[in-house]
This record gives structure tokens, sequence and C-alpha cells, in this order.
């Protein structure tokens, strides 16, 4: 499933909020009937490339392995199990022969395939990915189109949030259209018309825009609009 | 926002009015005496240098209290070192300062709640207690003004730290006015004296120390994830907030044992420059962590060796030193990333990319004369004018670069003043020209570069192409029906400038 919206349409907040990255403002979230707090072994997330500072002193093995600390459990250190696990992700990735490399010197793409693996380790049901496609080469995103199918394949789910409206079509079988509120939802073929992409990134919200600011604005005496709250 | 700026400036205002009112009744005092130690120093300049038996009685720790010191900060070093690995990683460096100048007040407020409790106001672990107290009060400051304001960590950092000391100061000003006590050596919590420790202190500071390593070790895996990416490691279901808890706890304990032996102003040089210094050497954090204990515990070591050799450097300071001394070494011949490294490597390449670009001109322009009969590329001599008109270098530089392929015997003079390819420098020059002309074909048709641009982009990536690569473009032309020879340029060659 696709997440397709404007700069600023709260795609990566809808995420972040879905995953208690920060507060919610409002509303409920359930996976599989259930709050978040209970499901989370059935949850994989990747997160935007550039949170995180790719100078850090791993290995990509290093952190794909990351993926398994959860089943791991509490002071237990990384074993060969684990490695062998974290291989096998990379692998299906293509990255497997980048598994010793010090992480700053990937590229943008393998940085993102190993982002994708760390989350694969992890054999959750339900993927959420921030802007996974932002910036990579032909091959990677290739790789990950071919792992959004493998994963269907298998019954999982992937949220994804995407910015190229010209793969939407290509990428997704189900797409939510956001800005600042969804304005549909629904299988691809169905909702993603010229006339929803019209309402979704038209200026007809410019008023709800103005209103939030203000929202905003007497919520915090000291922000400035124009500013987005972190 | 402009009233949040009024209540800290009154903040601020408070704290300074506070500490010049409770500091200035004694300030007289104090400063007579500070004047005196200052004559002291000045009007004694001479520096004992050790004998050669002193130096022996230090390093083999054959004196009591030396052995005390230097173990105590050897091991301290250690355990600052590993657990400033992940201070430094978590980009919370400042965050060490900001707690260990928030525990001056601790100590002095002890001191008098003891004293008026009718204990002994200078009881250790109460004084320790009360600098662990306030520290972490200052740690949760930062964050709190952080968490709920929109001023940014550097500036809770140093507000907090700044009005912390000022407070200390202000404290201890108070202290020394109390009847019936002494409070004489409390100051040396701020720069560290380590010639006051005892079997207390060395038992503690080895217990802290051993706990501190023990916890950063089981606590690896948790403290990496925080480290790298809080983000994931919190919907994963690791307590991120504990973690950091559990880590500023391990910062804060390291501190305040750390207090007696280099003082509350030099700890944070204890705590981050050895895991910065240990970062220019690898890229492993296990190694990383490893050094950084090294170097902290060498640090630590030679640091008070030195201070006793030489009683008037203060050990906190002379620590510092030494450890800022092996962080400059490692920046620069770091063999991770160090300077001397990325200079040497810059300058191989330059090198080799001057030679190669020598050659394939000498190539190309006896190529240029070749008889249009002949199907072979004939080594004739050429003059050095012709060569410098080929690319764009100074005479000087095209100079440079003949002496030096001189010496690597690919090129000769031939009649005084022309020059000449030598045979392998001929061979050479062949290879060179093929390896650029493959992949200038590779990019033509497989990247769409633009012929007129390929002679440019080539020239980016063919000198570090390996054997490897080469092989594997040959493959992918000999594919295609080329011929392995050396091919023609895929576009002219523009002779003259």
């Amino acid at each position: 499933m696709g997440i397709v919206g404007p700069n600023g349409a709260g795609k990566s907040t809808l995420i972040k909020a879905c995953l208690e990255l920060i507060p919610k403002a409002s509303g409920r979230v359930t996976i599989y009937g259930e709050p978040y707090r209970k499901q989370r072994s059935l949850v994989g997330y990747v997160p935007q490339r550039e949170s995180v500072d790719w100078d850090f002193p791993v290995s990509a093995l290093d952190v794909v392995a990351m993926g398994t600390y959860r089943k791991l459990g509490w002071l237990r250190p990384v074993s060969k199990a684990q490695k062998e696990l974290a291989k096998h992700a990379m692998d299906r990735l293509g990255v497997a022969h980048l598994a010793n490399r010090q992480i700053s010197q990937l590229s943008g793409g393998q940085q993102q395939r190993v982002f994708l693996a760390r989350a694969l380790v992890q054999d959750a049901q339900l993927y959420f990915m921030d802007e996974p496609f932002a910036a990579v080469d032909a091959a990677t995103e290739r790789a990950i189109v071919t792992l959004l199918h493998e994963l269907k394949d298998q019954g999982k789910t992937c949220l994804v949030v995407h910015h190229d409206l010209a793969t939407v079509a290509q990428y997704f079988d189900w797409v939510v259209l956001l800005n600042m509120r969804v304005v549909k939802a629904g299988p691809t073929e169905e909702i993603f018309t010229k006339e929803n992409l019209k309402d979704t990134y038209g200026g007809r919200l410019a008023l709800l825009e103005e209103a939030g600011q203000a929202l905003r604005h007497a919520g915090n005496p000291g922000s400035y609009p124009g500013r987005s709250q972190q | 926002m402009i009233r949040r700026c009024l209540t800290m400036s009154v903040f601020l205002l408070i704290a300074c009015f506070a500490t010049v009112a409770f500091a200035s009744p004694f300030h007289d005092h104090n400063q007579a005496v500070s004047a005196n130690r200052a004559f002291e120093a000045l009007s004694n300049r001479g520096i004992d240098w050790p004998t050669a038996s002193q130096i022996m009685r230090v390093a083999t720790l054959q004196n009591y209290n030396t052995r005390l010191v230097v173990l105590s900060t050897t091991i301290l070093g250690t355990a600052s070192g590993l657990i400033g690995t992940f201070l430094l990683l978590r980009k919370r460096s400042l965050m060490g300062d900001a707690l260990s100048h928030a525990c001056l007040p601790g100590i002095g407020l002890m001191f008098m709640i003891m004293v008026a409790l009718g204990g002994d106001g200078k009881y250790l672990p109460g004084l320790l207690l009360g600098a662990t107290l306030t520290g972490a009060g200052g740690v949760v400051l930062v964050l709190m003004i952080r968490n709920t304001t929109r001023v940014k960590d550097d500036a809770a950092m140093g507000l907090v730290l700044s009005v912390m000391f000022g407070i200390g100061v202000a404290v201890l000003g108070m202290v020394q006015a109390m009847p019936d006590a002494s409070a004489a050596g409390l100051e040396y919590f701020i720069y560290g004296k380590t010639a006051s420790m005892v079997m207390q202190d060395f038992t503690l500071i080895s217990a802290v120390a051993a706990a501190v390593t023990i916890m950063s070790l089981l606590l690896f895996k948790e403290f990496t994830l925080v480290c790298f990416d809080e983000g994931y490691a919190s919907t994963q279901g690791w307590p991120v907030t504990w973690l950091d808890i559990a880590m500023l706890s391990l910062v804060t304990s390291v501190t305040v044992v750390g207090l007696q032996a280099v003082g509350l102003i030099l700890i944070v040089a204890f705590l981050i420059t050895p895991a910065a210094a240990a970062r220019f050497w690898t890229e492993n954090l296990k190694r990383m962590l490893l050094l950084s204990g090294m170097i902290g515990a060498i640090s630590g070591w030679l640091g008070s060796s030195i201070s006793a050799l030489l009683p008037r450097l203060p050990a906190g300071a002379v620590i510092v030193v030494v450890a800022a001394v092996i962080f400059l070494v490692s920046m620069i011949f770091g063999s991770s990333r160090g300077v001397l490294l990325r200079v040497l490597a810059r300058r191989r390449l330059n090198r080799k990319v001057g030679r190669q670009h020598l050659l394939r001109a000498v190539y190309e322009l006896i190529e240029s004369r070749k008889h249009p009969e002949m199907t072979d590329v004939a080594n004739v001599a050429i003059g050095m004018d012709d060569l410098l008109h080929r690319r764009s270098w100074s005479r000087k530089q095209l100079e440079k670069l003949i002496r030096i392929a001189k010496h690597e015997d690919h090129i000769e003079y031939y009649n005084g003043k022309l020059l000449r390819l030598s045979e392998p420098g001929f061979g050479e020059a062949a290879r060179i020209t093929r390896n650029h002309r493959l992949w200038e074909m590779y990019l033509i048709k497989h990247a769409d570069v633009a012929a007129a641009h390929v002679d440019r982009d080539a020239d980016t990536v063919e000198h570090v192409l390996g054997a490897e690569m080469v092989r594997k473009l040959e493959i992918e032309l000999v594919k295609r029906g080329q011929t392995l020879l050396v091919p023609p340029s895929p576009h002219t060659i523009i002779t003259g400038a």
C-alpha cells in the first residue's frame, strides 16, 4: 500500500504516530485488532535513510543484525546464528557481499537496502517503510520492488511512503492519498485518478493549512508560523 | 517568546546576583589566598627535574601514595574511556560537562547538611552523594528545558552548566563562612587533587569503575542500538528512555568518583578525548571501545606518574594533556581516518593520475603522427612543446611529470632535446590509452554519455580502474564485437591548445 501526498502532508508523521514515535493528537491505532504495544513483534519499520548518522562505527552486517536484537532479548550478545540470519536477509536484497563494509562506505542505495534487510530479518507481518525509494539508484529500486512483491506473495503487508506519482500505479495495489487528512484511500485503480490527485495536491486546502498553523501557533506561543513541530 | 526570554533572563540575573552576593563577603579573603598562591607560583619558577631513580620509583610504583594515585587514575581512565565512547556516539559529549559542573552545588550543600546534623562535613561518601544528586538534577534540567521549550540542546547545556557552577561557587562561599566548620579542601573538587587520595578513595574508584565497565559491556548491544537509531530501537520495544538514563547514570558515576582525581572542570575531557582519539583508528565499535578504554588507562597512568614526578603540576591537568597528545597523534597518524593517511592516499592518486595523463598524452601524440598506411603505432620521438599543448598543464608541471617518468624509466631523452617512450614506457602508455578508450566506449554504449563529454567522464574514473574491472570491460565489449587492440578513439582528439 502506498501513502502518497505533497510535502508536509504528514506522510512520515502518520507512520511515526502509528509506531508511537511521536505523541498522537487524537485517534487510536490498532494493528490486527490489538493496540500497537501488544503487536510490536509483528511490525517492521524502515526509517528514512537520513534519520541516522551513517558515520557510525559499525559494519553493514552489524546494522542488519540489529533486526534480531528483540528476539535475542536483554544482555545476550549477537552470536553466529543471528549473523547467519542477517546474511540471509542481505542476500535477498543483493548486498551480502557488502556485509563487512563500514556503513559510511556504502552508496545511498546500498544503505537503503541494508535498512530493508534489517526490517526483513525480523520476519514481521506488517512493514512500515518511510520513503525507501528516495534518492536510490535504479538497481536498488528494482530490488525493493521485487522485495515488495515477494512480501505480498507471502501474505504480508507493506505500508510505503512514496513520492514518485509516476510509479504509484505500478508498485502498489492500494493507495492512501494524504494531505493533512486522508483525501482518499482504496484500491489503486479506483482511487488513483486525476480528479483525486487534484484534490490532494491542489490548492483547495489552503484554508485548512492556515487554520492548522493558527492552531499550532495558539497551542505553542513560542512557535511561529511555518515552523514544523518536531 | 518574549515572556520566556524574560523569565530566563530573570533566572540568570538571580543566579548571578546570588553568586556575587554570597561570595562577596569572603571575596577579599579568597582573593588574598589566591593571590598569595599565584605569587608563590610566579616567584618560584624552577621545576625540579626528577632524577632517574625517582622516575624508576614512580614507574615501578614503589611509593605507597604514588601507587594509590596511579592505579586509581588508570582504572578511572579505563571506565571513563568505555562509557565516554557511548556518550560520544550518542552525541551527548557536552552533557557530561553540564553534569560535572552541576555536581558542585551538591558538594557544598551536602557539607552544610552534614555539619548541621553534627557530623563530619567532609565525609566523602556523603559529599559524593550530594554531587550525584545535583549532577543528575542538572541533566534532568537540561532535558526539561529541551523538551518543554524551543531552546536547543547546546543552549540548554551551556545554560545549566554555567548556572549550576555559579550556584556551586556561591554555596562554597557560604560554606566557608560557616562557624566551627573547616571547609578547606572542598575546592579540590573543582580542579582535582590526587595527592589527597586515600585507600578509601581507591576502593571506591575501583568498585565504581568495575561496575561501569561490566555494565557497559553487558549493555553493549542495547547501547549501540540506541546510539545508532533510537527511533528503530523504540519500535522494537526497547525502553529508549531507560537505556538513556542507564547510560547517563554510568557517566554520572564515573564523573562523581573522578571529581577528586581530575576535578569537575576537566573530567569531561577524560570522558570524551579517549573515545574521540580511538575513532581515528578503527571503524569497528568493539575495537573502538577497547582502544578508548586503553587510551583512557594510559592517559591516567602516564598523567598521574608525570604529576608525581613534578609535584608542581596537578594530576588532573597533566592527565588531560596526555590524553590530548594521544588525540593529536591519533588525528594525524590514525590508521582508519587519520589526516596523514588521507593526505598520502591523495598524493599517491595524484601521482598516478599525473603519470597516466603524461603517458597517454605521449601515446596519443605519436599515434596522431602515425603514417596513414601503417597499422601499428611507431615509437617516434616528440618535442616537449607539442606535449605541452595536449593538456592544460603548465610547463613546470609537465617538466616535473617528465622527471618522475624518467625516474620510473618510462620516458627517455632522445638526441638531447626530444623525448621518447622507453620500451616499458611504450607498453605502459599503450595499456593506459587502451583502458581509457575501453572505458569511454563503455560509457558511450551503456551510460548514454555523449561522445563529446566522454573524455572528461572517463578521465575521472579510469585511474582507479583495477585489473578486475578492466577484464569485465573487455568481456562486455568483446560481446559486442570490439577488437581488443588499442581501439581508435571514439571522438576526435583535440591536438592544439
